[in-house]
Parts: C-alpha cells; sequence; structure tokens
C-alpha cells in the first residue's frame, strides 16, 4: 500500500536528513473578509512604536532623503522624536539637506545628531556647520557615491525613515498616490530606494495610508519593516524652491541658449542621443532651447536622465524623449508624469549614477548641462562652498554626470553681482577639471584643452571660443581683486570622490 | 561699416545691476535713461549713476545713448554736462517738438564740449512724441549737424491724438511713415517707438515686420527678450545676399579697372544700390550669416 | 564743510545703500556692512578694504574729512559706489558737483 500514511517513515527520514520538521495539518483557516485584511497590518505602528521596535541605539546612523526639497516634514518630525526619547549621538546620513532642516542645528548642539553624511547643506544650518558647529567634519557625497556607499556597506544605514505619497499597510509605497485621499506628491523616490534595499530596518511614513495592493510602489513591502501614518510627509508646492525654478531672468536665458548652441553643434546632438540637465534656472532653461531644433533636425533623444523637470516632460509627450529616467522629479508635472507614464520611471541612485555600478545610466549618458558656484582656470568646479567659504549648495550629481557623460557644459554667470565665478582656483574641489568640457559664460564660451576637436567643431559653427583665463582677467577687471578668507584650522566637511577616495576638505571660517 | 541700429536697448538710470548686465545681451545701441523710468527724487543720483558707469564699464563697440530730461526742467542742462562729460556717444531728446529744442540742447552740448576740450563728438538724437512734433518731423531731423536719427516715441503720441494704441497700430501710421521719410529726406536713421508686453512675442513680431518694412532701420525695446526677434527679422534672405555679393564684387572690379561706370548683368547700378548692397552685407554679418572672411 | 543728515542708493542687489551724518571727531568714520565683506575681529576681508577706500577716496576728492559713514553693501561695483557716495555727499552738503 501506498498511502500517506505507509510513507510516514519515510517522511520522517526525509525530514530528518534536511533537517526539518514534519508537516502537522494544526491549521485554522482565517475566514475574515479580506477586504478588511487590506486595511491593517502589523507594521502598522506609531512613531515612537517604530523606533523602538526597530532597535536603534545611541551611536547608530538613521537615514533619510530630500525627495519634498524645501517642503520635507519627515527630517524634523522624526529627529524631534528623537530627541524627546532621549537618543544620543546619531549619524543622520540624508540624501541632502537644505534650509528647512534648520532645526538640526539645536539637535547637533544638545549632542542627539553628532554626524552627518549627505550631499549638500544650505541655510543657516550650513553655515553654522561652516563655523565650526560640528566636532566631526560632515562627509559629503554624490549622489551616485551616497548610493554605492550603502550598497557595498561603506555607509551602513541601520534604520532609514522615508517618507512617501503613499503607502499600503505592508508597506508597498510611492512618491505618490492614487487614492482620492492623496496629500502629497514627490514623484520619483530615487534617493530613498538603496536606503530602503539595504538599511537593516526601513520605517515609511506616509500621509495616505492605501489599501493593499499600492501598485506602481517604488518601494517593496518587502524591504520596509513598518508603516507609519503621519498628516503630512511634505509640503509639495515647495518641491520645485530653491535651485530648482522656471527662470525668466534674461542672463539665465542668454546663457541657455548660448549653451544650447553648443550642445546642437558638438557632434553629440544626433538622433538617439541622451540628455541631462542639472539644477539652476540656466542649465534647466537649455532643454526648452533645444526643443526647436530637434524639431527642425528631425533629431529625437533616447532618453533624458536625473533630475527630470516639466520641460523634459513636455518633449517626451512631443515624442521628442523616448524614455525620462528620473531620480528626482524636479517639479509637481513630473511627478504626476511618473505616475501615469510607462515610459517614464525612477530609478535608484546608485543605478543612476555610480561608478563602479556597470548599469549605471550616467555611463550612457551623451549630454550634461550643469552649473557651479565656481569654475577655475584648469575648469575645476565648485558646486558646494561659497565665495565666502560657507558651504552653500550640494554636490548633487555633478561630479558623476560630468564624469561619465560624453560631453559636460558648465553654465555659470561670470558674475553674480561682485562674486565672480571664474576664479583662479575653486575654494573647494568638487568636479575634476578633467571631466569637464565647456564652460559656457555671459562673456564668452571656453573649452578645455583636452578636447581641441571639440573646440574645432564649435568654432566651425561659428561660435567664438575664448581662454578661460580671458574670462577669469575679464571677472577680475571689472571687480578687482579680493582680499583672502579668514579660514581656520578645523575640517568642518570632507568630499568624497566618486571613486570612494577623499579629494578635498572644507576648513571653518573663523567667527 | 555704417553702423546698425536694430535694437536700441532702454535700461533704467537708477538700476545698477542692470546698467552693468546690458552689454551682455549684444543690443546695437544701450540707451540708459534718466528721464521717464527715474522719479524726481532720484534724478541726481540717477544722472551720477549713469556717469560713473559710462567712465568705468566696458560697454564695448556698443553705442552708448543717454535719454536726458528736457531743457524746461530742473534736469536737462546737468543731465547733458553729466553724459558729455562722460563721453557719451548719442544724447536723446525726449518729447521733440521743434528745431530750436534741439538747437537749445546743442548749444548746451558745445558748452561742455568747449570745456572739456572735445567739440562736435557728441551727436543727438530726437524723440517724437506729439503730433507737433510729426509735424516738424524735418525741421528736426535737419536742425543740427550732430542729428543721427529720430525716433517715435508711441505712449505720448498716441494720448495726444486722443486715441489709444492698438495691436494694428494704425493710429501710428501716419507718424510712422512721416518720421521715416523725414529721417530720409535729412540722411539719418529712423527708429521706432517701444512694444511693452512681454508675454506677447507674437505681436512684437508682427510689428516688427511692419515697422521693417515701411524702412525704419530699427526699433526700441525694453527687455533683452525682445533682441532676438529683432535681429531675426532684420536678418536679410539668403537670395539678397547673393545679389548684394555679385554687386559688391561688380564694384571692386570696376575699381580694379579705373571705370566710373558698374553694371552687373549688362545692367547700369545706381548708388542707392550699391549703398542698399552694402547694408545687407552689413545685417549678415551682424546677423552671423555671414563673416568677415566671407566677403574678403 | 558743513554736513547734514542724508542718503542715497538701495538694498537691491548690486546696489549699495549709502548714509552720510555729521561726526563731532576728524576723519571718516566708515561703518560696512557687505555681503561681499567679512569682518573678523578688527579684520575685514574680501572686497571689505576696497569698498572702504572708493567711499574715503569719493569723499576726500568732495573735500569731506570729517564724517560718519554707514554703507549697506549688496554687492556693487566700485563706479556704482561712487556715484551712490557722491550722491549722498551733495545732498548733505547741498553743493552739487554739476555746474
Amino acid at each position: 500500500m501506498n498511502s500517506i500514511k505507509d510513507r510516514a517513515d519515510l517522511i520522517a527520514a526525509a525530514a530528518k536528513k534536511m533537517g526539518k520538521d514534519v508537516f502537522k495539518d494544526d491549521l485554522v483557516k482565517i475566514s475574515t473578509p479580506r477586504h478588511d485584511l487590506q486595511r491593517k497590518s502589523g507594521k502598522v505602528v506609531t512613531l515612537e512604536e517604530a523606533i523602538k521596535k526597530s532597535g536603534l541605539k545611541d551611536g547608530m546612523t538613521i537615514s533619510f532623503h530630500h525627495h519634498f526639497r524645501g517642503g520635507d516634514k519627515v527630517i524634523n518630525m522624526v529627529v524631534d522624536k528623537l530627541a524627546e526619547m532621549g537618543f544620543k549621538n546619531l549619524h543622520l546620513a540624508s540624501s541632502s539637506l537644505i534650509d528647512v532642516h534648520k532645526p538640526l542645528i539645536e539637535h547637533i548642539k544638545n549632542g542627539v545628531i553628532t554626524k552627518i553624511s549627505t550631499s549638500g547643506l544650505r541655510g543657516d544650518l550650513a553655515t553654522a556647520v561652516s563655523h565650526g558647529l560640528m566636532e566631526e567634519p560632515v562627509v559629503f557625497r554624490s549622489h551616485g557615491s551616497r548610493g554605492y556607499a550603502i550598497a557595498t556597506g561603506e555607509l551602513h544605514i541601520d534604520v532609514a525613515f522615508l517618507g512617501a505619497s503613499s503607502s499600503d499597510p505592508l508597506g508597498n509605497a510611492a512618491g505618490f498616490s492614487m487614492s482620492e485621499n492623496a496629500k502629497s506628491i514627490c514623484g520619483s523616490l530615487g534617493y530613498a530606494l538603496p536606503d530602503a534595499k539595504y538599511a537593516d530596518k526601513t520605517v515609511i511614513l506616509t500621509d495616505d495610508l492605501v489599501d493593499y495592493p499600492n501598485q506602481l510602489n517604488a518601494i517593496s513591502e518587502a524591504d520596509v519593516d513598518y508603516v507609519v501614518v503621519v498628516d503630512s510627509v511634505g509640503d509639495s508646492s515647495k518641491i520645485s524652491s530653491g535651485a530648482i525654478r522656471d527662470t525668466k531672468n534674461p542672463r539665465d536665458i542668454l546663457l541657455a541658449k548660448k549653451a544650447a548652441k553648443v550642445v546642437i553643434n558638438s557632434g553629440y546632438f544626433e538622433n538617439g542621443f541622451s540628455l541631462q540637465t542639472g539644477s539652476g534656472g540656466a542649465s534647466l532653461a537649455v532643454t526648452k532651447y533645444l526643443r526647436q531644433a530637434m524639431i527642425d533636425k528631425g533629431i529625437k533623444a533616447r532618453f533624458a536622465l536625473g533630475g527630470i523637470t516639466s520641460h523634459m516632460v513636455k518633449l517626451h509627450q512631443e515624442g521628442l524623449i523616448d524614455r525620462l529616467i528620473d531620480v528626482q522629479s524636479f517639479d509637481k508635472v513630473a511627478a504626476e508624469s511618473l505616475m501615469s507614464d510607462p515610459m517614464h520611471k525612477s530609478v535608484s541612485a546608485n543605478e543612476y549614477a555610480a561608478l563602479l555600478e556597470p548599469g549605471s545610466a550616467t555611463h550612457f549618458l551623451d549630454v550634461v548641462i550643469l552649473s557651479a558656484l565656481e569654475v577655475d582656470v584648469n575648469f575645476n568646479v565648485n558646486v558646494l562652498v561659497g565665495s565666502d567659504g560657507i558651504i552653500r549648495g550640494a554636490i548633487g550629481g555633478h561630479p558623476d554626470t560630468a564624469a561619465d557623460s560624453a560631453l559636460s557644459v558648465i553654465v555659470c554667470p561670470l558674475l553674480r553681482g561682485r562674486i565672480p565665478c571664474v576664479v583662479d582656483e575653486v575654494t573647494t574641489l568638487i568636479t575634476p577639471g578633467s571631466t569637464v568640457d565647456v564652460v559656457v559664460t555671459e562673456f564668452g564660451i571656453a573649452v578645455n584643452p583636452r578636447r581641441p576637436e571639440l573646440k574645432k567643431r564649435l568654432q566651425d559653427a561659428g561660435i567664438e571660443i575664448v581662454e578661460i583665463t580671458a574670462l577669469r582677467d575679464r571677472a577680475k577687471s571689472i571687480i578687482g581683486e579680493a582680499a583672502p578668507l579668514p579660514f581656520g584650522d578645523k575640517v568642518v566637511g570632507i568630499v568624497m570622490n566618486r571613486d570612494g577616495s577623499v579629494m578635498d576638505v572644507i576648513k571653518n571660517i573663523k567667527d | 561699416m555704417e553702423r546698425l541700429r536694430r535694437t536700441m536697448m532702454f535700461v533704467p538710470g537708477n538700476n545698477p545691476g542692470m546698467m552693468a548686465d546690458a552689454y551682455i545681451y549684444g543690443p546695437d545701441s544701450i540707451m540708459l535713461d534718466l528721464e521717464d523710468s527715474v522719479t524726481m527724487a532720484e534724478k541726481d543720483t540717477a544722472r551720477l549713476l549713469v556717469y560713473n558707469a559710462l567712465k568705468t564699464i566696458d560697454y564695448g563697440d556698443t553705442e552708448m545713448v543717454v535719454r536726458i530730461n528736457p531743457l524746461n526742467t530742473p534736469y536737462g542742462k546737468k543731465d547733458i554736462e553729466a553724459v558729455v562729460k562722460a563721453g557719451v556717444d548719442v544724447i536723446r531728446m525726449p518729447k521733440t517738438e521743434t528745431a530750436e529744442e534741439v538747437i537749445e540742447v546743442e548749444r548746451e552740448i558745445e558748452k561742455v564740449e568747449k570745456e572739456i576740450g572735445c567739440l562736435g563728438r557728441t551727436q543727438i538724437m530726437a524723440a517724437i512724441e506729439s503730433a507737433l512734433g510729426v509735424v516738424n518731423a524735418y525741421a528736426i531731423a535737419t536742425a543740427s549737424k550732430r542729428m543721427m536719427g529720430i525716433a517715435l516715441g508711441a505712449e505720448d503720441y498716441s494720448a495726444n491724438l486722443k486715441t489709444q494704441r492698438t495691436p494694428e497700430g494704425s493710429e501710428l501710421l501716419l507718424a510712422r511713415e512721416t518720421i521715416v521719410v523725414a529721417a530720409r529726406a535729412a540722411g539719418i536713421d529712423a527708429l521706432d517707438t517701444v512694444y511693452s508686453n512681454l508675454n506677447d512675442m507674437e505681436t512684437f513680431r508682427n510689428e516688427v515686420e511692419a515697422i521693417k518694412k515701411l524702412g525704419f532701420d530699427g526699433k526700441s525695446i525694453i527687455n533683452p527678450r525682445q533682441i532676438e526677434v529683432v535681429n531675426e527679422v532684420f536678418a536679410p534672405k539668403e537670395k539678397d545676399i547673393q545679389k548684394s555679393l555679385t554687386i559688391l564684387a561688380a564694384i571692386k572690379e570696376a575699381e580694379k579697372k579705373g571705370s566710373g561706370v558698374i553694371a552687373v548683368n549688362g545692367k547700369m547700378v545706381d548708388r542707392p544700390v550699391v549703398l542698399r548692397a552694402q547694408r545687407t552685407i552689413d545685417l549678415a554679418i551682424a546677423s552671423g550669416i555671414l563673416t568677415k572672411e566671407d566677403i574678403q | 564743510m558743513e554736513l547734514k543728515n542724508a542718503m542715497a542708493g538701495t538694498l537691491e542687489s548690486g546696489d549699495i545703500l549709502i548714509q552720510i551724518a555729521p561726526s563731532d571727531v576728524d576723519g571718516l568714520h566708515i561703518e560696512l556692512d557687505s555681503t561681499v565683506a567679512y569682518q573678523f575681529g578688527e579684520q575685514i576681508y574680501q572686497f571689505g578694504e576696497q569698498i572702504k577706500k572708493v567711499i574715503t577716496n569719493t569723499l576726500q576728492e568732495l573735500g569731506i574729512n570729517k564724517a560718519n559713514v554707514k554703507a549697506t553693501d549688496k554687492g556693487a561695483l566700485d563706479c556704482t559706489i561712487k556715484a551712490r557716495v557722491t550722491a549722498a555727499a551733495v545732498r548733505s552738503t547741498g553743493v552739487d558737483v554739476w555746474a
């Protein structure tokens, strides 16, 4: 006979051999309507419970994303709670920090936060750090480097606190919500994806808890441990504030038109090319002026990458750009397009721009247009520290895209009031001159001597090219020479190169 | 190469940031304004800003124009003294109605020029902004050998006519035609009025095309964004460029032979045709269609 | 020269606001607040010295050697500083630079 009873010994032997138990049928089937189950889960807890359950201890690393930019509410909310619960010596690793995160100054003074890793710092927090607020220097990484450092464990995250515009009770989360209760939208969660995947514990904070399944989710329940419902994760209207804005400034428009002309005549403006524009009025506006040339010459782009703007979305919808690869939605139009258009996809920071990730989208990028605080006569670029020695920017994807693209174009005014942008030596080295090809200013366009063929192509197209030293001299002739700043001897910031080496340090400004 | 005046960009004389930046947009002329864009309380400071800007800022070969206050205000004479001393290229007179006003301004300019030893350096242009001014257009245009152009100021003019401005501009037609004819008769330039709605580039372009057809040399503009449109409209067509190049080549040929008679395709070429050909080539170079090497 | 309180200029980007007041003590006492100058201790960095020099020279050329000057600078170029200082001085003394 071969009934299951007869096979009992064999089953027991197989189980023993495999080190497993023998199945016992003590299952009780749950008869609750599934409809009810879709609305709850043991993962849904309060913020305080989530923190307690996560096992967070003093000295550990917590992480955040900055997709809501100036409208972010998560970082301040969570750190306030951690302070209230008595945590100390935490390492805060955010994809970036901006003006709105000013309350961190108090938490640093009180010892709640003693270490920061970020792509950028702005506002009062940045000024305080520049004057020596922290004992430990802030570690700055590009977006690609941060993603890669998280993936390899170099930047180990104990607990990630990630804001999402929708999540179901299991933690399937997105930067938008398709429910009628949607309160916020930030679009891509690209910078948060490495955190969700590699953090020991991941807490989703959401202002719209939706029924299972929250499809088109960027973050999967498999990576989520707790879900916390809050009033608001961010003010979407402030996504396009700060560095991101649609310019009416005539000088930005002039710079954008000049940069577009460079791109069009660079030799890379061909069917199937790929494009990225960085933050800053002039670089964002370039897309607008490339559009007409694409129509006139019948050129279509394979993809646009990086921070996606409404201009990019428009070109995509007009059939001029096949695909949008979105690590960060720069405005609400882009965020909404991500939600509704299958050819508009988000990408995680390390698959966007990591040096050693073979599939990084930046490896396939033809043209990038970037802004700068300063460029020096060796084409080195600084986007982080002002010429007053105060940190006031973010590395972003600047060095990643400059290095990986076939053509990197920097657009910056020669002068911002009395602040020169073409200088003898950048205040802080962020993007090495070896990766920068063209510098566009209102007083002339300079080409890196490394690229003689590019210079010739532009000259053949009737574009006047000047020496970068001539731009520096012109700036000096207008504004004179500044007396050097009183830097101290304390290192307040460390700039990591994308290969994991240390590239530069930022010294404190005496206060 | 004769000076082109496709665009004369207005810049308020009390805005140092804009005065420092104006050059980068490449207008043919920059007009720093001491008149309507400056309040009475700031006339003194604007005059000093314009004076120091003209003396210090490198405007390249852009033509520098200053619109002064009328001589019948407490500011006019001081404006002239300041800008002549600063070395301005052109003084623009607002609301000009008679030749006598031009002569009076010329007298003031001469006084300052004599004092600093540069007699005859400063040119004059007059804005015509009233019915009386239009009636006297030719007299104004010929009132001084310093006159380089006359311009229409349409806001005051249409108010003076007891009408208002319309998109198609029929209320300005007579004034525009009169000004072009007077300027041509006097051998000087004719410049059209400003168009102030920056959000309607379409109507602006239509207006520029219309005034080009009427014969104007260029347009007064209020924002750098308008420059490209004007330059596009004034860029010569390929066919005209080719024709002009042929004519200029024939002249060179004739000069070489020492022949006084110029013929192209068996047809005699008159002097006005030669001048127009030269202007077409100048415009083609300024528009970036030809380079100076192309015409060597 | 008899001075009265006077000012010229604005706080817009690229401009400078100059306030001149009579002083009981000899010399020009310039208080500078600038977006392109950094004060640390007694020292002033970046364009601070340059701006003070333009202010001093302009006033001395106009024969003013005894005054309190407050300058609030938003990145003005030297030619703008000169113009604003001259204007404030003319308003303060009542003596114009033009005939």
